[in-house]
């Protein structure tokens, strides 16, 4: 049973360091974005698994789902502002 | 190592590397949006090394946890400031990379 | 940044990523058992979860500092808000059916769901921060089905919203000083339950409007862009 548990503990912290790393080197935008999101949920397991789920409400309700909303916007704002700047270049 | 593989420790310790690759992403990505991400990554890592820490002894600890709330939240707004900055950069400069770092320079 | 830049970074990440590991693993036992200080004194402090009583009694300071934090970087937002949003160009938006139904349905069992985590704080897991992320999380939700406006500025009653939660928390962290000149944030023993409750709805709404504000403030609300 300890093994069992310390497998998921090792696998749950990869899986958190592995997503970590996408969501910053990623190429699109979005992806990184959406893998953000992922580590977010993941790191709301992790408070689940260190009692306390007072955090885990918080981190994902706030941290993966509010702040995921407000970067989705920002990539959505970015993609705008350059579809107008390809508009104008366009016409020119 | 003088303590025991608790799940507290083992995801003390991912907490600290995870705020090693904020760092590193912080510094070496130059879009204003992958820093935002890598900060909110180093917070992240942070508040698991905070509970985790305050967990090693066994039983779970309500002080670091109530920190971290206050923390998730702050992480947040600041993360809403941040990206209202660097809208209202790319609106005065059109681009969202600073000045030392613009590729079209 | 440069590839010999970059990989230095990376190298110097990792050798600090290693010393922290380093550190974490050298730590000494623990000096001061917080808990069990936490335990001994939970029921003078009105309610039965340790994180709640942790929050809102012992810490009461910091939490009631954090709210005048957020309302700080909401201002910070507002001041950052483009000009062109007040003049709003209204354009073709689609209807959006099966999202506008969706929210009709689930907004009010969200706001009945944050009222539960607002209630059961006191014994649960729960309280003002989570009720006030449901409550958030409903009216962006309202947004994106279009349903709820973006917001160049807030009006009077939003910001009497705002300003509510940080007020009850001063007002009821500062009446017992100014009545007996004791300390703040002393609540009466026997009013520190209902007290605690009553500060923990106004933090609800104003944590509420400030979090969904935040992503309101920063939307585009579907603008052309005239540049």
């Amino acid at each position: 049973m300890q093994t069992a548990t310390l497998a998921f503990d090792l696998l749950l912290s990869a899986a958190l360091i592995w997503s970590a790393i996408r969501a910053i080197t990623v190429a699109d935008l979005f992806r990184a974005v959406v893998m953000f999101i992922v580590f977010g949920l993941l790191v709301a397991l992790v408070w689940a698994r260190l009692d306390a789920p007072d955090i885990a409400l918080a981190e994902a309700a706030i941290g993966a789902g509010l702040t995921g909303a407000l970067l989705l916007d920002a990539v959505g704002h970015l993609r705008a502002i350059q579809l107008v700047r390809e508009k104008k270049e366009g016409r020119r | 190592m003088t303590l025991t593989l608790t799940p507290s420790l083992v995801y003390a310790l991912t907490g600290a590397l995870l705020f090693a690759i904020g760092v590193a992403g912080l510094i070496v990505r130059t879009h204003l949006l992958r820093k935002i991400l890598a900060f909110n990554v180093m917070g992240s890592g942070a508040f698991m090394v905070l509970v985790g820490l305050g967990q090693r002894a066994g039983i779970s600890d309500p002080v670091p946890q109530a920190m971290v709330l206050t923390g998730i939240v702050v992480a947040v707004a600041a993360t809403a400031l941040a990206l209202a900055l660097s809208r209202h950069l790319l609106l005065l400069t059109g681009n969202m990379h600073l000045p030392e770092n613009d590729p079209d320079a | 940044m440069t590839a010999m830049r970059a990989l230095l970074v990376i190298l110097l990440c990792s050798a600090f990523g290693a010393a922290l590991v380093y550190a974490i693993l050298q730590l000494p036992p623990q000096a001061v058992d917080l808990p069990q200080q936490v335990s001994a004194n939970i029921d003078e402090s009105g309610v039965a979860h340790p994180v709640t009583a942790v929050l809102l009694n012992f810490r009461g300071y910091d939490t009631m500092l954090e709210v005048a934090v957020l309302l700080l970087a909401l201002l910070g937002v507002l001041a950052g808000t483009s000009v062109e949003k007040r003049r709003r160009a209204a354009g073709e938006r689609p209807t959006l059916p099966l999202l506008r139904g969706f929210t009709r349905l689930i907004v009010p069992l969200m706001v009945l769901v944050a009222g539960y985590l607002l209630w059961a704080g006191s014994s649960m897991p729960g309280g003002a921060f989570q009720a006030g992320a449901v409550v958030a999380g409903a009216g962006v939700l309202l947004h994106l089905a279009r349903l709820l406006p973006a917001w160049a500025t807030p009006n009077l009653m939003q910001r009497w919203g705002l300003a509510i939660g940080f007020l009850v928390f001063l007002a009821f962290a500062a009446l017992p000083a100014l009545q007996d000149g004791s300390t703040m944030l002393q609540y009466p023993l026997a009013w520190a339950g209902a007290l605690i409750l009553l500060i923990e709805a106004g933090l609800t709404l104003s944590l509420g409007l400030l979090l969904a504000g935040l992503f309101l403030c920063l939307s585009d609300d579907g603008m052309e862009f005239e540049k």
